[in-house]
């Protein structure tokens, strides 16, 4: 035991992070799981499960990209619902080819992703050109533009293989066809195969490639373009390719996150991914705190419960969690509060140098 | 595809373009001098639209039906009414929320933003209920014929108000003191107070102007498009703020033309390519713009020093 403590004091301050957040989220996997199975949950909290690990997918991706890489997205959703639209779709398409759930929604994961990926890599081209609020508005407007272009999109599937028409429902299906994405009327799932333990099994790779990489060389080239691009560029390192790196790593995350929340849905339209969920999960890195893994996980699952624990208050709900959020922000901003807890600091410090003489 | 009816979407066009602007204007001149983008101005539009509305109908009973006074006194009180609600409000905001952070990183700032805006949302669905309004137009609903082409009232209205408040505003960021304490802020805040401008009460006057702005621009959007409801400013907002950063975020031309542009886009968007994507038009326009020229239309090109 004493060496698992002394091993825990001897780490350095990103090992200790990183070990601290697969603790956090192993932990609450379990207890959670202990809870399910021993008194239960509430149907609120159960119901909440699925979106929790979803959004903290999410927070954790968008925090590779604002936080670890230094770019404001304002159209992380987008992403989210590429993958849910297309993972969901391949779910769906898949159903008879692959009967074991957990593999299907897998498959549709991992193809959710890529999409996504391929595609924040398409808009990256452009958009890493840009930097500060510009960049940020135009992530804003290739957010809206994904939303326009999936509510007109229409999917289906039979025996010919894939129908695919736009704006309109040109599709002529024969016997037995499956329509997959069905415009403005979104995707129906026919069976909701996301689970609990799926999500966790997400949330834990997620964490595996985001630590992967921000500690590794990619990683700190990918800090060192965000703290200084000119110094940067002049040590050798390619700023554009580094920020993409960040930047589809995090899409292909995000997909993976939209497929895992699509298929808890029965059904979903693509306005549910607009700008105010993009602006949510921002919230949810900002008060976690920027390039702050287990920050963004805690202020995720806090976040997306507390709209819910409000229940009581009913109409109120959005308003107290508006005003929860400017005093947050308010507290956490104001010299005073971060005066106090230096001045803690340095005493217990103070008193460590003490013992140690 | 005949001239006229050319003319005609190029009119309306420019009327939607007209709101774009006015509501352009308060956020580029926010960021201008605090570099902060204010996500609660599109909700200062919707609650200045609702005071507007209040006005109006509390106000219409009380005059003769038909008589010059009942079309006049109710529309101008409304106006002016929200107009001074919304400067209040403006500057109250700015003095709770967003003053406090004045020196934290533009994030959190930007996040409190969104908080405010939240709340504003969320105060009008609590005060005034989430079933949409029927705001009639404040200058009637007749229209005046130009030749072959029939202009409504509104859209005549709209785009003058749109040119009165610029020849104003013009004037009185080059022509004022306040004006060019204003410009001084922009450009360097610490060396505006050395020469002894106050930096905070010009910051609270920007916002107070922005406000007002936005009332009028509620105002003139729930004329052309009558349906209020607590969601009503946020989508003309951020089309409002693309269109701020399309001319050049900062520059006062520059949210004019961006918001005529974008406008007159929207709606030929609408009109020969599709309903349904015109947004989409709009954004991919946007950041064709943005990838020529990433400071915007007017916008000023700062050269990196190293």
């Amino acid at each position: 035991m004493s060496r698992v403590v002394n091993r825990l004091a001897n780490m350095n301050k990103t090992t200790r992070s990183s070990v601290f957040t697969y603790a956090l989220v192993v932990g609450a996997f379990v207890i959670l799981q202990l809870l399910r199975m021993t008194t239960g949950l509430g149907s609120v909290l159960e119901g909440q499960l699925i979106p929790i690990c979803a959004y903290v997918t999410m927070a954790l991706a968008l925090n590779l990209v604002v936080g670890v890489s230094g770019e404001l997205s304002l159209g992380h959703a987008g992403f989210m619902s590429i993958g849910a639209f297309l993972g969901c779709a391949a779910a769906n398409g898949l159903a008879e080819l692959i009967p074991f759930t957990p593999v299907r929604l897998g498959v549709a994961m991992v193809i959710g992703a890529a999409l996504a990926g391929f595609f924040g890599f398409l808009i990256g081209i452009p958009v890493l050109r840009l930097n500060g609020d510009y960049l940020a508005i135009v992530t804003l407007a290739f957010g809206e533009i994904i939303k326009s272009v999936l509510t007109n999109t229409y999917l289906a599937v039979d025996k010919k293989g894939l129908h695919f028409s736009f704006l309109t429902d040109k599709n002529a299906l024969e016997e037995g066809g499956l329509q997959l994405i069905r415009g403005p009327m979104g995707v129906m799932n026919t069976q909701r195969i996301s689970t609990f333990t799926v999500g966790f099994v997400l949330v834990v790779i997620t964490l595996v490639v985001i630590f992967n990489l921000v500690n590794s060389r990619t990683g700190r080239a990918i800090m060192a373009a965000r703290d200084n691009r000119i110094a940067a560029e002049s040590v050798g390192i390619s700023v554009t390719k580094y920020k993409m790196i960040a930047f589809v790593t995090s899409a292909a995350l995000a997909g993976a996150a939209g497929t895992l929340y699509g298929c808890s849905q029965t059904t979903f339209v693509a306005t549910k991914f607009d700008f105010n969920t993009s602006i949510l999960i921002l919230v949810f890195v900002v008060l976690g705190g920027l390039g702050n893994m287990w920050g963004s996980v805690i202020a995720a699952a806090a976040l997306t419960i507390l709209p819910e624990a409000l229940r009581q208050f009913a109409d109120y709900r959005m308003l107290v969690y508006a005003i929860v959020l400017i005093l947050v922000m308010l507290a956490t901003n104001n010299p005073a509060i971060w005066g106090f807890f230096a001045r803690l600091r340095e005493r217990r410090e103070e008193k460590k140098g003490g013992a140690a003489q | 595809m005949d001239v006229l009816t050319l003319l005609d979407y190029l009119i309306r066009g420019l009327s939607l373009g007209s709101v774009y602007a006015i509501i352009a204007l308060g956020y580029t001149m926010v960021y201008g001098i605090a570099k902060m983008l204010n996500f609660a101005h599109g909700d200062v539009i919707m609650v200045g639209a609702y005071v507007c509305f209040f006005a109006m109908t509390g106000l219409s009973p009380m005059f003769e039906a038909g008589s010059m006074a009942a079309a006049v006194v109710p529309a101008l009180a409304g106006v002016v009414l929200s107009m001074a609600v919304c400067t209040v409000l403006g500057v109250v905001i700015e003095g709770l929320a967003y003053k406090p952070l004045r020196q934290a990183p533009s994030l959190a700032v930007l996040i409190t933003a969104i908080g405010v805006s939240y709340f504003l949302q969320n105060s009008a669905l609590i005060l005034w209920s989430s079933s949409p309004k029927i705001f009639s137009p404040i200058v009637g609903s007749g229209s005046q014929k130009i030749g072959p082409l029939t202009i409504s009232h509104v859209t005549l209205v709209t785009i003058a108000a749109c040119v009165v408040i610029m020849l104003a505003l013009t004037a009185f960021t080059g022509r004022t003191k306040m004006g060019k304490a204003m410009r001084a802020v922009s450009e360097d805040k610490g060396a505006a107070q050395l020469m002894g401008i106050n930096v905070n009460r010009t910051i609270s006057m920007t916002f107070a102007i922005g406000s007002a702005l936005a009332a009028i621009a509620g105002v003139l959007l729930c004329s052309a498009y009558p349906t209020l409801t607590p969601t009503t400013g946020s989508m003309p907002g951020i089309k409002a703020f693309t269109a701020a950063v399309f001319g050049g975020i900062g520059s006062i031309p520059g949210a004019l033309l961006g918001g005529l542009l974008l406008g007159v886009i929207e709606i030929f968007a609408g009109a020969y390519i599709s309903t349904q994507l015109s947004t989409a038009v709009v954004f991919g326009v946007l950041i064709v713009v943005l990838l020529v020229k990433p400071a915007g239309l007017l916008g000023k090109t700062v050269r990196e020093k190293v």
